[in-house]
């Protein structure tokens, strides 16, 4: 039981909290605010920020001048790509080693999960050398394939856990019910694994979305998605906090959207179930 | 239920993901081993097709000896330590906080979370011109506004900055996590303290903090693994110049902007160690929750 | 038809034989109630007739006809789960009808059964709720209505009350049984409950380390018990067992006497005894007494009201007609 608290007390609480969380959300409030006002208007002091002018221009610039939609569909693609790959690879394994688990199914899982924690930069320049020698240097394939390798132990592993948690028992009715392998596929599992699969795919893309060792360093130009392109601006040429604002909301607006609506798989899905 | 057949048909199902992973372990691994014993400059005409020369642990040896490389050790430790600290100190205050009723939770919730979401060069390069630019930045005017001198945070203070921009990133990470453990903290163990006589900090201390105990070391270990490869905040802000140079940052020079790759490959090794270390520990707490 | 028989089935799991070869014959439209402690291999048994596992020897022949190699959807049985297995993500009328779209039914007769079994399961106002909207007697009802709309040869049940609190449980207990009386249709039931067990069976059997102990009707269970495990196990408060001095009076190594089958007197008896925690039920009084003849308290059941207090002295005497006698491998003794 929960247990009832005054109204005062509660007053209390959400007063600190949400001057903690806007003072943690302020950065992106700030990116947001800038990203609407001119660029001589941006370096002014933060109170002649807010009172100065509000203009869209800079969204229209960052995509003129840097063809940024090149980048945000290389985003997309690879976010997307290598997402779907991952699941076409993960969802056999994950089935199997959820239903018909063996001895070495967890020591399998294990060591799935190990290899995503080598770190990367052990590996850059085999990987660098290999990406030259196989003409994969600044291409989307090439990065699809090191994205979904670096993710699939996270969407094996939540695939399991979400696979795990349908009761064999309902199998076993829909077994007694007349559903043969297919029906059983059909009519019970997949409906039930549904929400699950949906869940490994938003936090998925969030995370190749966000992907930044792999993308600064294996793209040049035309495959750079939008994490290279923003590193892009790291050498300041004249003003340009506005666009450099307008550019950072359009690449983090889409997946904050999504983050939000992930946060339990995101506990679920980086904690590996240590936590529940 | 499990039948031969279904075994076989298993074992099939299984066998892209266990492929692909083995070979994208092993194949690179097994290169930065190999490359780590040699000479590999290909600047100076080194290549696979001419051979390269056989150094032994001379690589290893050099990779240690570097004037670069304590310092290096240093920065590693100083920002991972000091990210560890703050997230998980700052964490369980916010955790504890979002447990407590209040108006508008999941709003505040959605305010508190939303930094992981933001890629890592976008809060980079925000931090470092929107916010520590010296000159037009928000704590320059900040500074300015009291009369103060303005921080050159990014080679003054390089290693803080560092530390609150990373740390800003993971809050939202170590909180959600801690906060999901103190959702599952039985409330009648509280009440059977509090009717044992504990007051409020005694029950902290006896109740909650051996509750979170678990959460707080699966933190601890994932964030480790992740913020050893710390690489575009430091790639975006400083590029390893004020003594920002991490061991991470310290590899990817030696092997891609010195192109030493025999130096660089055997720091590689060393970081593949260092992280298995840790990763060890982790997988030790996963193991045993899946037993259970 | 429902006639079910085992003959020398068996079940290893590796190299542990938790069934050894046993032969079970089940009638046509008997209520057969497999009951035994946990882990006795009740629900393995009752998953090796449901095909759900595969026999390691033996055949399970269903109406005369071998159903050991069918798959469990080909055996005309069907199973109420003791979770329900609802499928979470279907209507009650989808999860009624599931199996009749399984097999292909016209949606007319789908329909029709669908709406018979809802009217008598009493689940009509409920056919397009989905299962986690539902108390746990209604996803009880939900799980049996899916099992009777296919008519099968015989319904297993699987300790299907065992997620219910005491009283729903009671009510449905009825509920079973009343359908078993209407649809005559066979019925295998398992369950660790011997109460269930006494109150719904026509043939119980009682199980124990996958061995067969016994199998009887209640009343065959209640009066000889063919050994001293089916003795305790059958009845409630369980059967007084005395080994020792007491039991070679009666040439035995064990003796047992029910609870309701001892006279409690204040003045004169067989055994003397100090009274101990006494339970008052209203219709019955139990006692707990003491005795020099057993090392164990002796419970004693007397009927209505009866004042004894706490250390009283009192004399029991067994009805000599109701003394089980039980040799030294725990066997029965004619």
């Amino acid at each position: 039981m929960a247990r009832a608290v005054t109204t005062r007390r509660k007053a209390l609480n959400t007063a600190i909290a949400w001057a903690i969380g806007l003072l943690i959300f302020f950065p992106i409030l700030w990116i947001i605010i800038m990203s609407f006002k001119s660029e001589g208007d941006a370096i002014k002091a933060p109170l002649d920020v807010l009172t100065s002018a509000w203009t869209f221009e800079n969204y229209g610039v960052v995509q003129e001048r840097s063809n940024y939609s090149r980048h945000f569909f290389n985003s997309v693609l690879l976010a997307f790509g290598s997402t779907l790959l991952g699941l076409i690879v993960a969802v056999p394994a994950a089935w199997a080693m959820a239903f018909v688990p063996s001895k070495r199914t967890k020591d399998i899982l294990l060591w799935m999960l190990s290899t995503k924690m080598l770190p990367a930069v052990g590996v850059l320049y085999p990987i660098y050398l290999l990406f030259i020698q196989l003409g994969l240097l600044d291409s989307r394939a090439g990065l699809v394939i090191v994205l979904m390798l670096i993710n699939l132990p996270i969407i094996v592993w939540m695939l399991y856990t979400y696979f795990r948690e349908i009761p064999g028992e309902i199998l076993e009715a829909a077994r007694m019910d007349g559903a043969n392998l297919r029906k059983e596929i059909l009519y019970v599992l997949t409906p039930m694994a549904i929400p699950g699969m949906a869940s490994t795919v938003l936090l998925n893309i969030i995370l190749a979305w966000n992907e930044a060792f792999w993308t600064l360093n294996l793209t040049a130009a035309k495959a750079a998605p939008l994490t290279a392109f923003i590193a892009s601006y790291s050498s300041p040429e004249g003003l340009f906090y506005a666009k450099l604002s307008a550019a950072s909301v359009m690449a983090i607006a889409p997946i904050l959207v999504m983050g939000w609506f992930s946060q339990k798989q995101l506990v679920r899905g980086l904690t590996f179930g240590a936590v529940k | 239920m499990a039948t031969q057949h279904s075994r076989s048909a298993a074992r099939l199902m299984m066998a892209p993901a266990v492929v692909l992973l083995l070979g994208w372990m092993l194949i690179p691994l097994s290169m930065t081993v190999f490359f780590s014993f040699k000479k590999f400059l290909p600047m100076r005409g080194d290549s696979m097709a001419n051979g390269l020369d056989w150094v032994g642990f001379d690589n290893y040896a050099r990779f240690i000896s570097s004037s670069a490389f304590w310092p290096s050790v240093q920065a590693t430790l100083v920002l991972v330590g000091g990210v560890l600290l703050v997230t998980i100190v700052l964490g369980v205050a916010l955790a504890m906080l979002l447990d407590q009723p209040m108006w508008g939770q999941g709003v505040v919730r959605i305010l508190v979370i939303a930094p992981f979401f933001v890629m890592p060069t976008v809060s980079a390069l925000v931090w470092k011109n929107l916010f520590m630019d010296p000159v037009n930045g928000f704590f320059a005017h900040v500074w300015r506004s009291v009369g103060a001198t303005p921080i050159e945070w990014l080679s003054q203070a390089s290693l803080p900055s560092l530390v609150l921009i990373v740390s800003w990133q993971w809050l939202p990470f170590a909180t959600l996590i801690l906060l999901t453990a103190f959702q599952s903290l039985d409330q009648e163990q509280l009440e059977a303290a509090e009717m044992d006589g504990a007051r409020w900090p005694q029950r902290f201390v006896f109740i909650v903090l051996p509750h979170l105990s678990r959460a707080i070391t699966v933190v601890l270990l994932i964030q480790t693994i992740f913020l050893l490869s710390i690489f575009a905040e430091i790639f975006v802000t400083t590029q390893g110049s004020f003594g920002t140079k991490t061991l991470t940052y310290l590899i990817y020079q030696r092997v891609l902007e010195s192109q030493n790759v025999g130096l660089g490959s055997a720091g590689g090794v060393y970081a593949i160690i260092l992280a298995n270390i840790v990763a060890i520990f982790l997988m030790r707490i996963v193991g045993k929750n899946l037993d259970a | 038809m429902g006639q079910i028989q085992l003959n020398q089935v068996s079940k290893s799991f590796g190299k542990v034989e938790v069934i050894p070869p046993l032969d079970l014959t089940i009638e046509d439209g008997e209520f057969v109630v497999f009951v035994g402690p946990s882990g006795c291999g009740k629900s393995t048994l009752l998953r090796l007739i449901a095909g759900l596992e595969d026999v390691s020897g033996g055949h399970v022949l269903i109406d005369g006809r071998d159903a050991t190699e069918t798959v469990p959807a080909r055996r005309g049985l069907a199973m109420v789960f003791q979770s329900y297995a609802l499928y979470p993500h279907m209507s009650v009328r989808k999860n009624i009808a599931f199996p009749l779209r399984m097999a292909g039914m016209d949606k007319a007769e789908q329909d029709r059964r669908v709406e018979n079994a809802a009217s008598v399961l009493n689940l009509t106002d409920y056919l397009d709720r989905r299962p986690g909207q539902l108390s746990g007697g209604q996803r009880q009802r939900v799980a049996i209505g899916r099992a009777i709309v296919r008519e099968p040869a015989a319904f297993l049940f699987d300790e299907p009350l065992s997620n219910l609190d005491a009283a729903l449980r009671v009510g449905m207990r009825l509920e079973i049984s009343e359908l078993h009386k209407r649809l005559k249709t066979t019925m295998i039931y398992v369950t660790h409950d011997q109460v269930e067990a006494m109150t719904m069976a026509d043939k119980i059997v009682v199980l124990q380390a996958g061995v067969i102990e016994q199998v009887g009707s209640p009343l065959e269970l209640y009066q000889r018990p063919r050994n001293v495990f089916v003795a305790g196990f059958i009845g409630s408060p369980k059967m007084n067992l005395i080994s020792g001095a007491e039991a070679a009076k009666h040439d035995a190594a064990t003796i047992g006497i029910r609870p309701e089958h001892i006279e409690i007197s204040q003045s004169e008896g067989t055994w003397k005894g100090t009274v101990g925690v006494s339970e008052h039920l209203g219709s019955d009084t139990f006692f707990h007494v003491q005795c020099n003849a057993s090392s164990e308290p002796i419970t004693v059941r007397a009927t209505g009201e009866l004042a004894l207090h706490y250390g009283a002295e009192v004399w029991l005497t067994p009805r000599p007609e109701h003394l089980h006698r039980f040799d030294d491998k725990g066997l029965r003794i004619a």
